[in-house]
């Protein structure tokens, strides 16, 4: 068994477990129509998650890792970073949700239970040191997505989405899985830090790589990366969108956590293998992303197609080298922080029985709420990579890495698919400020969830000014690793 | 309260002010815009008077701290900083004095209009933006200062959007200033090309050991580095100090409303680049010829620009040319090294500048906004004060001996006629001629308005009267300063050492130090001598000449006319600058323009590249559409030929 001590850095995990099992508990006596005390349980127990994770990084006291339970669990100062920015992700899916829920009249514990069941197994994608903790999380976190997408029982849609998922999910986990073997059969262990010393000892090339070709489709499914993207429209789409506004957050920073955990930390001795494979997936993802995306009339089949292209730009930057991990890692956050907020504005306008998820559900928003309307452009804007929003710096300090190793023709690759995906996010503004609105039906939701809102989207002009502090922890966190 | 606590509220407490004004202008209404604008600017003036006097008492030393962080990219870094010491205290005092006064006129010049909290807005804006110029401590954030100020330049010109003529003149000075700032920032760029930073101070501690360094722009000719830069830099200054051929814009400027001519067109952001060269002052030091060439744009401007004052018939040009002549001045004055005197003028003129405009803006309201002189005359009667402290401003102008301006001219043309810099004759010659100029302009104008017959029609005569007290008080408040800082200051600001900590003359171009030494013993003899040099009997023979012709021989005037016709053409014409740039620069810049609109634009770039890829993309798009079909099985087969061809690339090469 383990000791006291042992248990200490993994009390994150074992509050959000302890948590998720209260509110499945509550949730039963719950009335489906209010349920503001299950959302209230979940929202407090991320914030004493965040607590727990931050409360050893004091400044001036020098933050050493730990590894525990026979080497299979870290607690570092990169994980730690990516859990706070979950926890953070993760309040505002609750509030969102619960606002939606609220409209199906559905509200149920089972709901949250799941969603935090889906943080315990990003929270062990991020601490994971062993290829076997590693993808426990990782069917964790599938498992609850499933469940969460199939939420509504009767829509059909959401069946369909959900099945789909869960078919391409185990064959993706298949694949992940047969790469794990196969790695762990030329090298003979599990663990992260010892497969790549086992790497650097020996020439076993060919089984190694085939591995890692087979690890990285996984990886890329988790993604969504372009050619294993197929399941991520469909999904967007027919999800409810409460749901897919959380696979479309958190979910994406443990695959990255998941990537530089497996890639940059076990095999990085094979660096020159899978950054080759990785630019392939980033640019096919950018150039179908942005493809796809124009021709998109569903919003959230938009931002389903723009989410590809997005992970082509993370992907790009761990290209870039030392530096380009540190970008891919602000990207990542930058992009889960809009994703969020444009869910969240579907979810604001929708209503009992109708789903704001038509582009032109947006038309002439202008002219029923300047103030949202100002909002969405923010983030639309900021998606789109326009300056002085956060946006914009999250693409520069990629293409900055990228441009820094010799990468010119990706880089330039990538910027002229941005320019081109650029068309596609003006459109939405284009439809809120120029044309006219078909309804005037006020926008209801109530202040808890049009603050959360207005926060997310006040991020893309508001981090601005903590843009260098972000990017230095960023370099910091992922040098340290 | 520590230096830099007040020097954040100096700075920052005009722009919440603007703020305010500005996005709850409908909130805060009227009256609350203009109390708490000029709160703010209050204070910030209370606050930089107090930092001068520190500095004047011994009790300051420089404060150069950056405050934030803006960017770091490769060794570059960028900082928002303060940078204040006695030329910076003195600019800011200058600057929030003259704000003060505008502010309060304003209520009454612009009590009718309906734009006015954004007018309030605005002039506070412009306050903090002048302010983040002269206290920056880089060129990163003097450029910021440069550009905000000529933006809010710009929206001021054009604050009356719906007048034509204002929307040209708005849209010609931004026009005239990119050419300046194109300079300014090749110059700015020289420097980080030269220093590898744009910090003032380790910029002008690395000055000295880049005195050799060359630079090859056209062919094989080497350009000493310094040269480049230092006029790169005045090319800038050229742009916002309104320096020939850059000057078109000013006189177009009075468009705006006359509070802002009398704050921004004349006591301030076109002193702006009078500023930048004194603080580079360590720069310019090292290159003789750009200091030649600083010199010769200020004498042709002052005198050039003098003349054609002469033949202005709207009130307002009139001080405008005369304010494009009185820069020339101070430029010449830092072309011959010396800084001071520059600073000193800037400061002195800022003040009769700015009473003479309020006090024209004041004559205007009489007139119901008429500002033609030649349908004015004989107001004196009827304005009183506006008369008065014209007068005093008109004197202190034209440098009659005792009075600020005489202190601060007589310095110049001194120090030219001292300096043994290549042209310096030249331009001494142009700032005496320029005297005699000044006060033929000045005394014309104030008989055409003050003196002589009544000629306005009876509707305005019966309606004339002196200007409400918010109009009439900072007159009198101008006045003040206008009669008497000269006096007060120019024995520790030129001789005293006062500027040492901000301004570096080398030995040998010291040419402030000798009139220290030879030419001035006390300030009452240094006013007293005044009155037997030759400055003052040109000032003289200019008023003998005006009060002769619009006094008593009217009639003499049409007849000079008549005489010098071409003369006259050729001033009426503004030698042909305007006329130059209409035809030539910007009508063939409309040409090349329409012809590239034509061709490259709308049949290339449209038809081809734009309409073209965005057909092409579209077609793409749609073909590829179709492979997702929404079968789970044509998915998974995606997925499994996509690990086949992986396999087949990284595997099996």
């Amino acid at each position: 068994m383990f000791g006291w001590s042992e248990l200490v850095p993994a009390f994150p995990e074992i509050l959000v477990l302890s948590m998720a099992c209260v509110v499945l508990l509550v949730g039963l006596f719950t009335d489906k129509k209010k349920g503001g005390f299950i959302v209230f349980l979940s929202v407090i127990t991320m914030m004493f998650a965040a607590i727990l994770t931050l409360k050893d990084h004091v400044a001036g006291v020098e933050f050493t890792k730990t590894v525990i339970f026979n080497g299979t669990f870290i607690r570092d100062e990169f994980g730690d970073m990516l859990k706070v920015v979950v926890y953070l992700l993760m309040i505002s899916v609750f509030f969102y949700a619960k606002q939606y829920l609220r409209q199906h009249d559905n509200l149920q514990g089972e709901y949250f239970a799941l969603l935090l069941f889906a943080t315990l197994g990003i929270m062990v994608m991020i601490s994971g040191h062993n290829f076997i903790a590693l993808y426990l999380g990782l069917e964790l976190l599938a498992l609850s997505s499933y469940a969460l997408v199939a939420y509504n029982r009767n829509d059909l849609n959401g069946n369909e989405a959900a099945m789909k998922y869960f078919i391409l999910g185990a064959l993706a986990s298949g694949m992940l899985l047969y790469g794990m073997s196969l790695i762990y059969g030329a090298v003979g262990t599990l663990q992260i830090n010892e497969i790549s010393q086992a790497i650097a000892g020996q020439n076993n090339d060919m089984f190694l790589v085939l591995g890692l070709i087979f690890v990285i489709v996984g990886i890329g499914f988790k993604l969504g990366a372009a050619p294993f993207h197929m399941w991520v429209p469909d999904v967007y789409e027919g999800a409810p969108t409460a749901t897919t506004l959380f696979i479309a957050s958190a979910p994406k920073i443990a695959a990255f956590a998941l990537a530089v955990r497996i890639l940059g930390q076990s095999l990085d001795v094979l660096m020159i293998h899978w950054q080759s494979m990785l630019a392939t997936l980033a640019i096919v993802s950018i150039i179908v992303g942005n493809l796809f995306a124009l021709q998109q009339t569903n919003l959230k089949r938009l931002f389903a197609y723009s989410t590809i292209s997005h992970i082509g730009f993370m992907l790009l930057g761990l290209v870039g080298g030392a530096e380009g991990i540190a970008a891919s890692m602000f990207y990542i956050i930058v992009y889960t922080i809009m994703a969020v907020g444009g869910f969240g504005m579907i979810v604001l306008l929708s209503n009992k029985g109708m789903e704001a998820d038509q582009i032109a559900d947006f038309k002439g928003l202008n002219q029923r709420s300047g103030w949202y309307a100002f909002l969405m452009l923010l983030l639309v804007a900021s998606m789109a990579g326009f300056p002085p929003l956060i946006g914009f710096f999250s693409k520069l300090y990629v293409l900055k890495a990228v441009i820094d190793q010799g990468h010119i023709i990706l880089a330039a690759v990538a910027v002229i698919f941005a320019v081109i995906g650029a068309f596609y996010y003006l459109k939405i503004i284009k439809v809120m400020y120029f044309e006219e609105s078909e309804t005037d039906q006020a926008i209801d939701a109530s202040f808890d969830v049009k603050t959360v809102l207005s926060i997310n989207a006040l991020a893309q002009l508001g981090l601005l000014v903590l843009l260098p502090v972000l990017f230095q922890y960023c370099i910091r966190v992922t040098g340290s690793l | 309260m520590d230096m830099k606590t007040t020097l954040m509220i100096i700075a920052f407490a005009p722009l919440v002010a603007a703020a305010i004004a500005g996005l709850f202008g409908r909130q805060v209404g009227r009256i609350g815009a203009h109390t708490i604008t000029i709160g703010a600017v209050g204070l910030s003036c209370v606050l930089s008077v107090r930092v001068l006097l520190q500095f004047i008492n011994g009790e300051a030393t420089p404060f150069n701290e950056n405050l934030y962080t803006w960017m770091v990219t490769g060794d570059l870094s960028m900082h928002v900083g303060f940078m204040v010491d006695s030329l910076t205290a003195i600019m800011m005092t200058v600057v929030t004095f003259v704000s003060l006064m505008v502010h309060i006129y304003t209520i009454g010049y612009m009590s009718e209009d309906p734009g006015y909290q954004r007018f309030f807005s605005y002039i506070s804006l412009f306050t903090f933006a002048m302010l983040m110029l002269v206290m920056a401590n880089n060129f990163m954030q003097l450029f910021f200062g440069w550009e905000a100020v000529g933006l809010v330049s710009y929206l001021l010109i054009g604050f009356w959007y719906k007048k034509e003529t204002a929307i040209f003149a708005n849209m010609k000075a931004f026009l005239v200033n990119r050419v300046g700032d194109f300079g300014f920032l090749l110059g700015i760029g020289a420097v980080l090309m030269t220093f590898g930073t744009l910090d003032y101070v380790e910029v002008f501690n690395q000055a000295p050991q880049m005195a050799d360094k060359t630079i090859t722009i056209i062919g094989d000719n080497q350009w000493s580095m310094m040269t480049v830069i230092c006029i790169c830099l005045f090319i800038g200054a050229m742009g916002k100090s309104a320096q020939a051929p850059l000057h078109v814009w000013l006189p177009d400027s009075m468009e705006g409303p006359t509070p802002i001519s009398a704050l921004i067109h004349a006591a301030t952001m076109v002193t702006a680049g009078i500023f930048m060269v004194s603080r580079m002052s360590p720069l310019f030091e090292m290159s003789d010829t750009a200091l030649s060439f600083v010199m010769l744009i200020g004498a042709f401007t002052a005198f050039f620009m003098g003349l054609i004052g002469i033949v202005q018939n709207d009130i307002k040009r009139v001080i405008a040319y005369s304010t494009l002549s009185q820069l020339g001045y101070m430029t010449v004055a830092l072309g011959v090294s010396a800084y001071s005197a520059a600073i000193f003028h800037l400061m002195t003129h800022a003040f009769f500048k700015a009473l003479l405009f309020l006090g024209a803006g004041s004559v205007i309201i009489a007139m119901h906004h008429k500002q033609d002189m030649q349908e004015m005359g004989g107001l004196k009667k009827y304005m009183p004060i506006t008369f008065i402290t014209a007068w005093v401003g008109t004197l202190a102008l034209v440098g009659f001996p005792g009075l600020s301006g005489y202190f601060s001219k007589d310095a110049i043309i001194v120090a030219t006629g001292l300096s043994d810099r290549w042209g310096s004759d030249v331009a001494y010659i142009a700032v005496l001629l320029g005297v005699f100029v000044t006060s033929l302009y000045s005394f014309r104008l104030l008989y055409l308005t003050f003196h002589g017959k009544e000629r306005m029609d009876h509707h305005t005569k019966e309606h004339l009267h002196e200007s409400p007290w918010v109009v009439t008080l900072p007159l009198v408040l101008l006045a003040i300063p206008s009669i008497f800082i000269g006096w007060m200051t120019i024995e520790p600001l030129l001789f005293g050492g006062f500027m040492n900590d901000a301004i570096v003359v080398n030995p040998t171009n010291d040419v402030v130090k000798e009139i220290g030494l030879y030419h001035f013993d006390t300030t009452a003899g240094f006013a007293l001598h005044g009155f037997v040099t030759l400055p003052f009997y040109l000032m003289l023979a200019g008023f003998a000449v005006a009060t002769y012709i619009y006094m008593k021989n009217r009639a003499l005037a049409s007849t000079i006319k008549k005489q010098l016709a071409p003369i006259h053409r050729v001033l009426e014409n503004k030698y042909g600058f305007d006329a130059f740039n209409q035809k030539f620069i910007a009508g063939g810049s409309v040409k090349l323009g329409e012809a590239l609109w034509k061709w490259s634009d709308s049949k290339l770039i449209d038809g081809w590249i734009v309409n073209g890829s965005a057909k092409l993309i579209n077609k793409v798009s749609v073909g590829i559409r179709s492979i997702q079909s929404g079968y789970v099985f044509h998915y998974a087969l995606v997925m499994v030929v996509s690990v086949i061809v992986f396999i087949g690339i990284y595997v099996f090469k």
